[in-house]
Parts: C-alpha cells; sequence; structure tokens
C-alpha cells in the first residue's frame, strides 16, 4: 500500500522536489510562453505583445495553412496504415517464431530504430536520388533491355531518364515509413504475443481458413495493441521535421516545416506559437480517440 | 502428421510467402545502411559504382575539425544529460511510487506530456525559453556552453526513465522495505540497501535509453543550439543539405557502429544485472 506523503514529508519532498521542480521550469514553463504568444502578436523587431487576440488562430486555418494541416494528417494516416500492413504480417511472424529465432528478429527490427535519424534519412536519400542505387539499377536494367532489343531487331529503347524518386510526397511517405516501422512492429508484437495461441488453434481446426482465422480471430483480439501501434506511429509522423525538409520537395512541407519557419526565418512567432498549439491539440485529439477506443474492448487494461 | 517437416498450422515463419516477406522488410530496413557503410569505403567521388579500397574518406573525417568537434560535443551532452536523466527519473518513480499525496494524477500527466508533445512543439518552446527568460551566457568555456542543449535534453529523457524505473518497481515487494525498517534502517539506509539494488537493472536501462534519446536528437538542439555549440546530427544535417558526400558516409558509419557496441554491451550488461539482482534479493 502507498504511504502517504505525511507520514515522511521529508523524504516525499527531496524525491519528488528537484525532479517536479525541473519539469515545471524547464517544460511547463516554456510550453505556457509559447501558448500565451499564441494570442499575442510582433510589436516592434524582438518584442511581442500579448494582447489575447485570436488572429493568429485565425490565420492558421485560412486555406493555404489549413490544407498544409489536411495533407499532413494524410500523409501521417498514409504512413501508419502501409506501416500496419507491412508491418503486421512481421510482428506475426516474430509471435510464432522459436525462442531463438525470435530474439533475433527483435533485434534486427530495433536495430535500426537505435541509429541515428539523421543517418537513416541520408542512407535513404542516397538510395533514392537520381544517380542513386535504385536508378543505377533501372539503368543497368534499361542497358541489357536495350541491348536485348537490339538483338532481337527492335526499335532502340533510347537513353534511360532517371526516375525522380527524390523531393517529392512519394519520397516523404517512404521515408516516413522507413523511419516508423518500428515503432508498429513492436506494440504489434507485444500484443499478439499475449494472444492465448490455443484459439487459433481451435479456429483452424473447426476448418476456419488462416485468413478468417486472422480476421476473426487474431484482429479482433489484438485490437488494443494495433490501436496504441497505430497511435505511436501516427504522432510522430504527424509531427515530423526531419523527412520532409530533407527528402520531400516544395509542396510536400508538413505542419513541422512550417512552425520552424516561422521561428527561424519568417520570424513570426506568435503565428509559429498557434501552429504548434494547433499541432499539439491534435496530437491530444488522436489520443484521447484512443483512449476510448481502448476502453470499449474488455481486454485493454 | 503427414511430413514430418511440414509447417505446422502456426510456425508461421515456416512458410515461404512469410519468409519472403520479412526478407523483403529487413532489405528495405538494410540495405541504405549497409550501402551507406559500404560506399564509405569506395575510392570515388561520385559514391555510385565502385572503384576500390579506400579509407581516406575515413582520415578526412578524422581530420575534419568541426566533425571532430560537433561529435565531441554530443558525446558530452549525452553523458551528462543521461547522469541528470537518471538521477531525476528516478527520484520522481520513487516518490510516484511510494506516496500517494493530492495532485498526484496531475503530476502523473505533467511527466507523460513530455513524452507524447511533439518535438517540434518542445523544439520551439526551448528555443523561446532560452531566448527570453534564461538566455544562455555567450562565450562560456567548453562544456558550460553546452548548458542550454544538456537542459532540454535532461526534460524529454528524464521521464523516458521514470516509465522504466516505475515498471520495475511495481515488481518490488513492499515487505522488503517494511522489513528493513522493522530491522531498524533509516530511510536513507533503506533506500540505498534495498531499494536501489531492486532498481538496478531499470537504472541501466533509463541510462541507455536516455544517452540514445540524447545522441539521436536532431529536432530539439536544432533549435536549441548556437553557432558555436554544433551536435554531430546538426553538423551532419548541415552537410547533407549540400551534397551526399564519401565523408558523411564514413561519420556515418563511425556512429552507427558506436551505437551497435553500446547497445550490443548495455543488453549485456542488462541481462547480468538483472540476474544478479534477482539473486541478490534472495540472499538477503
Amino acid at each position: 500500500m502507498e504511504q502517504s506523503w505525511k507520514q515522511a514529508k521529508a523524504v516525499f519532498a527531496a524525491a519528488l522536489g528537484p525532479p517536479l521542480f525541473w519539469l515545471v521550469l524547464f517544460f511547463l514553463v516554456p510550453l505556457a510562453i509559447v501558448w500565451a504568444y499564441s494570442f499575442g502578436h510582433n510589436d516592434g523587431l524582438t518584442d511581442i505583445a500579448i494582447t489575447g487576440t485570436f488572429k493568429n488562430y485565425a490565420r492558421a486555418i485560412e486555406p493555404l495553412y489549413l490544407k498544409i494541416f489536411i495533407k499532413s494528417a494524410w500523409v501521417a494516416a498514409i504512413t501508419t496504415g502501409l506501416c500496419l500492413v507491412i508491418g503486421f504480417p512481421v510482428a506475426l511472424a516474430i509471435t510464432f517464431a522459436s525462442d531463438k529465432a525470435k530474439t533475433w528478429l527483435l533485434l534486427l527490427i530495433m536495430l535500426p530504430f537505435w541509429t541515428n535519424l539523421l543517418i537513416r534519412t541520408y542512407a535513404l536519400i542516397a538510395v533514392l536520388r537520381t544517380e542513386g542505387y535504385v536508378n543505377m539499377g533501372l539503368e543497368w536494367l534499361w542497358k541489357g533491355g536495350g541491348t536485348l532489343a537490339a538483338l532481337l531487331g527492335l526499335q532502340p529503347l533510347g537513353d534511360f531518364q532517371p526516375l525522380e524518386l527524390l523531393h517529392n510526397n512519394f519520397a516523404v511517405i517512404l521515408g516516413l515509413i522507413y523511419v516508423h516501422l518500428p515503432f508498429m512492429v513492436l506494440p504489434l508484437y507485444s500484443a499478439l504475443d499475449r494472444l492465448d495461441k490455443s484459439l487459433l488453434e481451435a479456429s483452424l481446426d473447426l476448418g476456419a481458413g488462416h485468413m478468417r482465422t486472422l480476421f476473426k480471430i487474431v484482429v479482433p483480439l489484438a485490437l488494443p495493441g494495433i490501436a496504441s501501434g497505430v497511435l505511436i506511429t501516427f504522432i510522430p509522423a504527424l509531427g515530423a521535421y526531419l523527412t520532409p525538409d530533407l527528402l520531400g520537395g516544395p509542396d510536400s512541407q508538413m505542419i513541422a516545416n512550417v512552425i520552424e519557419r516561422q521561428f527561424k526565418r519568417a520570424n513570426d512567432w506568435p503565428f509559429g506559437a498557434a501552429m504548434s498549439f494547433l499541432l499539439m491539440y491534435m496530437t491530444f485529439i488522436a489520443i484521447a480517440i484512443q483512449a476510448v477506443l481502448s476502453r470499449k474492448t474488455p481486454e485493454a487494461k | 502428421m503427414a511430413k514430418r517437416n511440414a509447417p505446422g498450422p502456426l510456425e508461421y515463419l515456416r512458410r515461404w510467402q512469410m519468409q519472403a516477406w520479412l526478407a523483403a522488410v529487413f532489405i528495405f530496413l538494410y540495405a541504405p545502411l549497409i550501402a551507406l557503410m559500404a560506399f564509405s569505403f569506395n575510392d570515388s567521388r561520385r559514391n555510385i559504382v565502385w572503384k576500390g579500397f579506400t579509407l581516406k574518406y575515413y582520415e578526412k573525417a578524422l581530420n575534419n575539425d568541426g566533425l571532430i568537434e560537433a561529435f565531441g560535443n554530443s558525446l558530452t551532452i549525452a553523458a551528462v544529460s543521461t547522469v541528470l536523466s537518471v538521477a531525476l527519473g528516478a527520484m520522481i518513480a520513487l516518490a510516484l511510487w511510494r506516496f500517494r499525496f493530492p495532485g498526484k494524477p496531475a503530476v502523473d500527466g505533467a511527466l507523460a506530456l513530455p513524452i507524447v508533445v511533439p518535438e517540434i512543439c518542445m523544439g520551439v518552446a526551448m528555443l523561446v525559453f532560452f531566448a527570453k527568460v534564461l538566455p544562455w551566457p555567450q562565450g562560456l568555456g567548453w562544456p558550460l556552453n553546452l548548458g542550454a542543449i544538456i537542459i532540454a535534453h535532461v526534460s524529454f529523457s528524464f521521464p523516458f526513465v521514470a516509465v522504466v524505473v516505475r515498471a520495475r518497481m511495481s515488481s518490488f515487494n513492499r515487505e522488503m522495505e517494511e522489513a528493513a525498517r522493522d530491522l531498524g534502517a533509516g530511510e536513507f539506509r533503506t533506500i540505498r540497501d534495498v531499494i536501489l539494488p531492486h532498481m538496478a537493472p531499470s537504472l541501466v536501462a533509463g541510462a541507455l535509453l536516455a544517452f540514445t534519446l540524447s545522441l539521436d536528437d536532431f529536432v530539439i538542439t536544432f533549435f536549441t543550439a548556437g553557432p558555436d555549440t554544433v551536435t554531430f546530427p546538426v553538423k551532419v544535417y548541415s552537410m547533407v543539405r549540400f551534397s551526399v558526400t564519401p565523408e558523411v558516409n564514413a561519420a556515418s558509419t563511425i556512429l552507427i557502429v558506436l551505437t551497435v557496441i553500446l547497445t550490443a554491451v548495455a543488453l549485456k550488461l542488462q541481462g547480468s544485472s538483472a540476474a544478479t539482482a534477482g539473486h541478490g534479493g534472495e540472499k538477503s
């Protein structure tokens, strides 16, 4: 049973005091300032007057910025959906692997996760750029095809045009999947691992096929895990800065890039602050939806 | 069973479709990284066709003062913020585990905030804070000039440490604490001799997590760093913006290898310390 704080006031103060002080001063206070700024406007070059105006929020939902919000949510949703489709079989395979294989597969999934985000993004740039490995492979195939065509006496194929794989929305989504796949696989695995395997065996014994078992038994039982995997992937994808910045083109900006521009270049802090808080509210809404959904399923604790 | 080697109904890993899927996923995850590492040894500036083995880009990277300084900064920040995060995280975990007090749900919620708030929001909060409230003095000597970044890193790492430590403490038998007290141990001794040994594995895990989070962080550092406090990710970012060079490949390879070694050591340490912590509990 937990002790009442009154029974050992000195210990309580010593243990809670410093971390709470740190949390308030170096986290809550900065956030509160940004929140206050979102109701202000630039006053001169460096000062910001907090006037309680909603002008910044009104500007943030103008079509230009609203489109970026919708696009970010859309990109994050596509990323999350594809991560789920790609990651679910992986999690399933790990769940039913032998103990030794399980350890190795989990390590293999987690290792990229420990590797620096910037390095992983950079590795993707090297693969996707016009003179990257993918285009090099395609060029080689193209030339092979050209030789074959010449041998068969067909029209020559012409010069190889490298594909533009970088600086577009495709690259951003690919990059986000690349970075966030482990976020999806790990919660899925921990949900699937807790399943009662005899239920699956019973379903298969009673004549249901693998697909039917999967969708009627496994997915409903693993729903809380799926929901938390979706949330854990969706939130960072929604606020992604680095991936759209490095892999995206001029039309693939996401919310975080707009926020960064307001603070670092456009020097419109109040507007950037309003955008930040809108992003934060979107995050909280996503968490709330997940919390409500997982309360409905009896397995969720 | 008809054939001894036929996969059982639930041995999904032994079906070829599953194996092909897994292989494709792992190629997707690893091919870019392996290509990056392999081409750091490639003797060609264009860095696309294999021309021969060389170590010259490692030499170049190691002689790049800016890069080395950034690397040193990153390691210093990670080390200091890990120590602070583990201390603060363990303290708040202990307080939340042991006591009930008014406002506990609020503290719980506030502690979860740094974990869920988008990085960019925390980044701008730190930028504003260090620009308006606590301007970090310019021109301080190393390592004091890194203070602002260290503070920011501790703020987002220590809640993660707290989560790990709390998970571990939930398996602690409170009767042990009572027994220690009955046998005459004071608060300090109880914490040092009974609670800390039980906490130890989670402290190692938390430290590893805090270190990696700090070493990995780009966005928050990007908003907190000044021109003379560049960390490794920020430096690589500025290099990558211009072009893909073998030098960056070499520097990245060094960091990847370092992370892999660190993870391996930590996993090993965690395994053995978890085992000894269990035995220690039985002995006393």
